[in-house]
């Protein structure tokens, strides 16, 4: 049986990559790697997961430079050269080994206003959405995020510009911008705007390239940057 | 910080301010570009330039538009380069790109004074 060389980093901002020796199986994932080291290894390496099938959206981390979704990344796409480095997401600060806080990315959707803000009550009407309408289009092509983080830690704009809210918070917003039954359109427009919005992105595609849903953050902020424009110039972009 | 900061509307217009004079720009670099190769290549001494540049009217107005262009574009991306590069931001930084705009329009709007009128 083959092994493979894994470098774990270990600590917090600072720290260093520590190396171990895990058996190479078949079909084996980087989070059955990382697992293997946490259960066989060293009790002591602290990383996240939950569903083990790519839904939702806690195994993130960075594979050989790129971050990427484990659960989902077989070894055999990422570890041809039988030597892994895994490292914490980028972009985030380090609680400790592979695990991020979060909080600033979700507390920016927060901002982006990526709550659904609905206009009825229990006792209206369902409402009736064409599957084939172009809005609801739209919202299907974005609609399937799953909160992992790779896409704001692929992008260098939130390096950058630590108040930019990132492509994931952006392309929510998106999705409820074209969604029939929502009401906070307005607002959510002034929020999403301007220099920490969505003018802010330089379009490099990271996202894009890195988002392991296929989704295209690029194309939802495209789409923002029509709305918003449109908006700003009848001059109903408020601040508020 | 916040209450420097430009309103969200402003940003918005200085971005779609950008791209428009990117577009303008697209088209006058090139028109530019052709004429300065043109002059060259037929050996076009400074006096003969300024013969044909001189009171025309269209070159005039070709090279307004351009030198507007400029100092519209050049000073929003200096703008997002220095606030990327160095997190500089709020009214200073808006004060300093600014004062880089009304320079290249001085400059800009001198040259096409002194080549056209
Ligand atoms: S397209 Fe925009 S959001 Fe996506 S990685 Fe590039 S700069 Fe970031
Ligand atoms: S857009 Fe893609 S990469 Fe970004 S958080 Fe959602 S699923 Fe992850
Ligand atoms: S563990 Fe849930 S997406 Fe990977």
């Amino acid at each position: 049986m083959s092994t493979l060389c894994v470098a774990v980093w270990r600590g917090q901002e600072s720290g260093r990559f520590q190396e171990f020796d895990v058996p190479r199986r078949e079909s084996q994932t980087v989070l059955d790697v990382v697992t293997y080291i946490q259960r066989s290894l060293d009790p002591t390496l602290a990383y996240r997961f939950a569903c083990r099938v790519g839904m939702c959206g806690s195994c993130a981390m960075t594979v050989n430079g790129r971050a990427r979704w484990t659960c989902r990344t077989h070894v055999d796409k990422v570890g041809e050269s039988g030597r892994l480095e895994i490292a914490p997401l980028h972009n985030l600060p380090v609680v400790r080994d592979l695990v991020t806080d979060m909080t600033d990315f979700f507390d920016k959707w927060a901002r982006a206003r990526g709550q659904f803000q609905g206009g009825t009550t229990r006792k209206d009407e369902f409402a009736r959405v064409a599957p084939d309408s172009p809005a609801r289009r739209l919202a299907d092509a974005a609609i399937e995020c799953i909160g992992c983080g790779v896409c704001y830690s692929a992008c260098d704009v939130v390096a950058w510009n630590p108040a930019y809210l990132g492509p994931a918070a952006l392309n929510r917003a998106w999705t409820l911008m074209n969604d029939a039954r929502d009401t906070g359109n307005r607002a959510r427009l002034a929020a999403v705007a301007g220099d920490a919005g969505c003018h802010a992105c330089h379009t490099h595609m990271s996202c894009s390239e890195r988002c392991p849903k296929q989704i295209a953050p690029t194309a939802s902020i495209a789409g923002l940057k029509r709305a918003t424009i449109a908006a700003a110039l009848r001059g109903d972009l408020g601040d508020g | 910080m916040s209450d420097e900061r430009l309103s969200v509307r402003t940003q918005v217009l200085l971005w779609t301010a950008q791209r428009a004079s990117a577009a303008v720009l697209a088209i006058c670099v090139v028109v530019h570009l052709a004429t300065i190769i043109y002059a060259v290549r037929n050996g076009l001494s400074a006096a003969e330039i300024l013969g044909r540049t001189r009171g025309n009217a269209a070159w005039a107005a070709f090279y307004t538009l351009f030198v507007a262009a400029i100092a519209v574009h050049a000073p929003i991306g200096l703008r997002t380069i220095l606030a990327e590069t160095f997190s500089w931001r709020g009214r200073a930084l808006d004060i300093t790109v600014l004062a880089v705009a009304l320079t290249l329009a001085m400059w800009g709007f001198r040259a096409v004074y002194a080549v056209l009128i």
